[in-house]
């Protein structure tokens, strides 16, 4: 088994590690290498920041371990290996009238990595986070030996969610949703400002629901946006533009971002749809995974990399989101990508991110000025109770984040217990100290 | 009637590609690899995927008493075979040991060719199907950083050339696949590789040449280009490069 040396990233490219990095193609080779080298499990890479790196130390990647092996055509129960990426799965099932009951936005994210995060979807009100779907999972400890763990147990709460820290996540037990057809029926309509955003948000019964926001305007239509709506139809999918996937093929310019731009990109977009809304049928995969119709569009940021800022805040903190929007909009800072969605309160892990109450995701060139901002948005959010998701991170300090988690020292009891050298610790781990805290 | 296909070093991320895209449309796959626990869990994907069947078989290149046992149950359609399995130990290590010349030829050709002239009497018989043998541009000349590795592929081109001529009186066919860089374990960490391709795409290509029927290919297919060059190269100057 060959190590490969030199440098990777995560999503963000802000930050990088160097290091080597292992990656098996056999069962064997992967027992092999947590008997000889213990290190931590990384998926695609899709995480934002340090979540999936171990500068000075080594990881392994876990995708060409990408088995479906156990499948039940009456329950939906799959058994699948770690590696195989979520949208492998849902293009594997959803003929067969099944799919991940939850879907990032990304369809490259692994079964491994979606647990570590315990990811959610456009459906988290609804069906809850990823991790409420796993029925079991084997996890390959530090000592080299493979548990089956199961919801209910203290190693279940620190492994979902738990950011690799318990061991490698070897087989996943997952319960697929029923995929009532091939096409998703989408309602986009144009939203005003913030409170229309919020009530229609919060009044909405689609299945499916997510809110672009113009992160850019200010005053009367700060918060303004697209709503989109969404449930599944029956049917065949609906043709997909032939156009083959593009790529971003090298670093752009900081211009391309630069603010009078995203203001102008902004407004279009906006525009793109009518006033009274309209309806479109999507292919699933388009639907689900918008952004990975162009590969490599990180790049666009240029080569120093974006952080995309993550929030939770929780139900009563209108006004402090508000205050979230005004910031970022003052700031001229934003890219076009800014997401919001309301979030119930489903969560599997003692980490997950979840809360009831409103998530907001923006995504920000990597420069001084950006980190800035970050670090008020934080302070806002700690003041109203919610917290910044970890898998998008690379700048939270230590105290911040003990006390948006509130069950950090449970968490850290039991991944010291199960790894009790450290093993498994990664760049993020160590930057927030998250296996020191205690009550 | 679905096809069989027998696949000589299943474990390999071409190979499994390759099942993959074979289960894709029912064939009935024999997955014939050393590691049997590995093999087993891949034929549980693939007959999830849709393979008519999938099974594992053990299979060694250096021990051909196990060959004649690949040939058992094989079901009713007509038998295709693709090899896979190959070994690239460094140079350097052949160059201490030079024992393992003898293995890395049993691996890479004899091997595989005693398990091939074991199946041509029932191609010949069924009057029809394709044999897929993966060799590689490294066969097209003798260079400083591989060249036992190459010498053993282009035995391997040499003999699937002949195996072809044979065949192809009787309805088989043939193709030889000369892959340039792949993104497998016998790459990861490597330092030197470019236009690395994925396995997928591998898979794809050959799929598409035993569809064509073409005799050998090049897979990305610029590499027909670039060997061309590297092969009208003098020996002269060649010897004195290090590429
Ligand atoms: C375009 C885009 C859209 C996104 N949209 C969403 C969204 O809508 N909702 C959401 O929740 N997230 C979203 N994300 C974030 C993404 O879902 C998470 O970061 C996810 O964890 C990435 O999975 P990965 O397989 O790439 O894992 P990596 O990023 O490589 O790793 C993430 C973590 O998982 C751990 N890990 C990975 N595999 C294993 C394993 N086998 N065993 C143990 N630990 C493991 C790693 O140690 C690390 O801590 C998005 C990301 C992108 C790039
Ligand atoms: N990767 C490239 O860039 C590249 C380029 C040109 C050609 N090729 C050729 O492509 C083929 C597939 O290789 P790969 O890149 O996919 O690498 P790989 O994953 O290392 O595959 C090699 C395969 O050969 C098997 N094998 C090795 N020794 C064997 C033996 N004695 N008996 C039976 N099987 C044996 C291995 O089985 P185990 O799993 O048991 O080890 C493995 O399945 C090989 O023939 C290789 O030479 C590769």
């Amino acid at each position: 088994m060959r190590w490969s040396e030199g440098e990777w990233h995560g999503w963000g490219r802000a930050l990088r590690a160097h290091g080597r990095l292992a990656r098996p193609e056999k069962r064997a080779d992967l027992a092999a290498i947590l008997h000889d080298m213990p290190c931590p499990a990384i998926g695609n890479a899709r995480s934002y920041g340090d979540a999936c790196l171990n500068g000075d130390g080594a990881a392994i990647r876990m995708t060409r371990l990408d088995r479906v092996s156990d499948f039940d055509p009456e329950t939906g129960e799959l058994t699948a290996e770690a590696g195989v990426t979520l949208g492998a799965l849902l293009r594997l099932f959803a003929p067969r009238g099944w799919m991940p009951p939850v879907l990032p936005g990304t369809g490259a994210v692994t079964l491994g990595g979606a647990i570590a995060n315990d990811v959610h979807g456009k459906n988290h009100h609804g069906a809850g986070s990823f991790g409420q779907h796993v029925t079991w999972l084997r996890l390959l400890g530090a000592d080299g030996v493979a548990r089956e763990v199961r919801p209910g147990s203290d190693l279940f709460r620190a492994t979902v969610g738990g950011l690799g820290q318990t061991g490698v996540i070897l087989d996943v037990g997952l319960r697929l949703a029923p995929c009532p057809g091939q096409a998703v029926q989408v309602r986009e309509s144009r939203i005003a400002g913030l409170d229309t955003f919020l009530d229609r948000l919060g009044e909405s019964r689609a299945t499916y629901c997510v809110g672009w926001i113009d992160a850019t305007a200010r005053g009367a239509g700060l918060g303004r946006g697209i709503l989109e709506e969404a449930e599944i139809a029956a049917g065949a999918p609906p043709p997909v533009s032939p156009r083959a996937p593009a790529t971003v093929p090298f670093d752009a310019p900081g211009a391309l971002l630069s603010a009078p731009v995203v203001r102008a990109f902004n407004a279009a977009y906006l525009s793109r749809v009518p006033a009274d809304g309209r309806d479109r049928q999507r292919a699933l995969p388009e639907f689900f995974f918008p952004l990975d119709r162009i590969s490599a569009w990180n790049r666009l940021y240029g080569r120093r990399g974006f952080h995309q800022f993550q929030c939770v805040l929780p139900h009563g903190s209108d006004a402090r989101l508000r205050e979230l929007l005004e910031d970022v909009a003052a700031s001229k800072l934003a890219s076009p990508l800014a997401v919001l969605k309301r979030l119930g309160d489903g969560r599997a892990g003692d980490l997950s991110f979840p809360m009831a109450g409103w998530t907001l995701a923006l995504d920000l060139r990597n420069r001084p000025e950006a980190a800035e901002l970050i670090d008020r948005l934080e302070a806002r959010v700690v003041a109203s109770g919610g917290r910044v998701y970890l898998a998008k991170d690379a700048l939270a300090a230590p105290e911040r984040v003990a006390r948006m988690y509130p069950a950090l020292s449970q968490w850290a009891d039991a991944v010291r217990q199960a790894d009790p050298d450290g093993v498994f610790a990664t760049d993020l781990v160590r930057r927030l100290r998250l296996r020191e805290a205690s009550e | 009637m679905t096809e069989t296909w027998i696949i000589l070093g299943a474990t390999s991320a071409m190979a499994r590609a390759f099942a993959r895209a074979l289960a894709d449309r029912g064939a009935g796959l024999v997955l014939a690899a050393r590691d049997l626990d590995e093999a087993e869990q891949q034929a549980r994907d693939l007959r999830l995927r849709g393979a008519g069947f999938a099974r594992a078989v053990a299979f060694d290149a250096r021990r051909p008493e196990g060959f004649a046992a690949l040939f058992e149950n094989l079901g009713e359609g007509p038998v295709n075979a693709a090899v896979f399995a190959g070994a690239m130990p460094d140079q350097s290590a052949i160059d201490a040991d030079p024992a393992l010349i003898a293995a890395v030829c049993e691996t890479n050709f004899t091997g595989p060719a005693r398990v091939l002239s074991l199946l041509a009497p029932r191609i010949e018989a069924q009057g029809t199907g394709v044999i897929v043998g993966v060799g590689s541009v490294a066969g097209d000349r003798g260079r400083l950083g591989n060249y036992v590795y190459g010498a053993s592929k282009a035995a391997f081109a040499t003999y699937l050339s002949g195996l072809r001529n044979r065949l192809a009186r009787r309805g088989g066919h043939v193709m030889t696949v000369k892959p340039g860089f792949v993104d497998t374990a016998m790459t990861w960490g490597l330092g030197g590789m470019f236009l690395v391709a994925s396995p997928e795409a591998v898979a794809a290509a050959i799929l598409k040449g035993v569809e064509a029927r073409r005799n050998v290919i090049y897979v990305p297919g610029f590499w027909r280009a670039i060997m061309a060059i590297i092969r009208a190269i003098p020996e002269p100057i060649f010897k004195k490069l290090k590429i």
